[in-house]
């Protein structure tokens, strides 16, 4: 088991908006989350992902097994491709960018600057960071944004591939990636009911 | 933990990093010190450490918003909280990456500046030694102040109020090593007492500036 997560409640800012929240993610699983804007999945992952502290719960995953990819590329205008992606194979302990180069056809951008780049490159640049990284588990938040066909295609090769290799993967989307096994997760569900019942102050009202 | 020192290095120098705003400003601060203060030099050569201290730490100032605002802006900062180097590193490397392109030019830039404030020949060694022991202070008391207030935007304005006060005992200290260098006292108890201040900031100050980009990362 990779990632399992019991009872968690978390909030974004002051409000809480997913209640007791359970899945587990087993090595080469994929888990696709869905509902509607606002309900929580940029939260979830982000609490998943160590960024926010959950209310209440936990959040079981190896030391170190998180690659986190929010809706921010991260990319650093003023460096070359290769610059940006240097940077984060550094950080992260990894010799070679070459596959996460060609898992998304960077290879013709390399000596490109970042910021010349469209949405759609710069976004395929951010997901090729995730090869980089070189962790099990990919928490990623609308990761098709800005991608054409061609290239959410090459992702999902690219989502196969880490499944295959026994990497498992999060992702909160509203396309279908034609992955085989994932399975649904819809948090529409857990979307915490207003605290008002029990106590006076939780309710939105007094926000 | 170099590559992110190598990359804010390159960030700083490239356009619109910011490399040379503190340099200009520190400049244009010494410089008009003379027009206002009028041309009396036994005046000039008074207040010069004092201009010449002033002038560095608002040139410090004026940068610190940089250090973590772009990396959040752009997203890098969530990234780099959940990669293996732990904030408290990341906070020392921005500290020692602002020291290393803000800092450090100041102090080779002071000396010269002080022969256009008449700064008698006795100060310069003093000047150097003061800027060498009282600007790491400002660079890691300013980290933990950006790191508190990133997030917000247009936080200069707070950022400033937070940071001026914890500013002055460097401000004071560094002030005095030189002027007394420069009425021929001894500067070795000020320069201990800033050196103090340097140390405690660069080992406490990172922890700090952790803690406090973990809770505005929520």
């Amino acid at each position: 088991m990779r990632l399992a997560v019991h009872d968690l409640s978390c909030a974004r800012g002051s409000v809480q908006v997913l209640a007791e929240v359970n899945f587990a993610l087993h090595a080469g699983e994929a888990l696709v989350l869905r509902g509607p804007n606002g309900s929580g999945k940029t939260t979830l992952l982000r609490a998943i992902a160590g960024l926010t502290p959950p209310l209440a719960g936990r959040i079981e995953a190896e030391t170190d097994s998180i690659a986190y990819a929010g809706h921010a590329d991260g990319i650093k205008s003023q460096l070359s491709v290769e610059a940006n992606l240097r940077f984060w194979a550094d950080v992260f302990g990894t010799r070679s960018i070459d596959q996460a180069v060609a898992s998304f056809d960077l290879e013709p951008l390399l000596t490109r600057r970042a910021g010349e780049m469209s949405a759609g490159q710069k976004r395929r640049l951010s997901l090729a960071r995730l090869l980089v990284t070189q962790r099990p588990v990919w928490c990623l938040d609308e990761p098709t944004v800005s991608l054409d066909a061609e290239n959410v295609a090459r992702f999902a090769t690219a989502v196969k591939a880490h499944l295959a290799e026994g990497g498992s993967a999060l992702i909160a989307t509203h396309i279908d990636l034609g992955l085989d096994k994932a399975r649904v997760l819809d948090v529409a569900p857990f979307i915490a009911k207003k605290l008002a019942d029990d106590d006076p102050f939780g309710g939105e009202a007094f926000l | 933990m170099i590559g992110l020192l190598k990359r804010d290095l390159a960030l700083a120098i490239k356009a619109g990093g910011g490399f040379g705003l503190a340099l200009a400003f520190f400049l244009i601060v010494t410089v008009l010190v003379p027009f206002g203060v009028g041309p009396a030099t036994g005046i000039l050569s008074e207040i010069a450490p004092g201009v010449l201290w002033i002038g560095a730490l608002l040139a410090c100032l004026l940068s610190l918003d940089r250090i973590f605002q772009l990396d959040w802006e752009d997203g890098s900062l969530d990234l780099l909280a959940s990669s293996p180097l732990p904030l408290e590193a990341v906070a020392a490397v921005k500290a020692l990456a602002h020291w290393l392109t803000t800092g450090l030019p100041l102090i080779a830039l002071a000396p010269v500046l002080g022969i256009l404030l008449n700064l008698p020949s006795e100060g310069y060694g003093w000047l150097v030694i003061s800027l060498l022991a009282g600007t790491p202070a400002l660079s890691a008391i300013g980290t933990f102040g950006a790191a508190l207030t990133v997030g917000i935007r247009r936080g200069g304005l707070l950022l400033s109020l937070l940071v001026l006060p914890l500013y002055v005992p460097t401000l004071l200290f560094g002030a005095l090593v030189v002027t007394r260098g420069v009425q021929g006292g001894d500067g070795t108890t000020p320069l201990a007492l800033l050196a103090g201040i340097t140390l405690v900031s660069i080992a406490a100050l990172p922890f700090a500036a952790a803690t406090a980009l973990r809770v505005n990362l929520r």
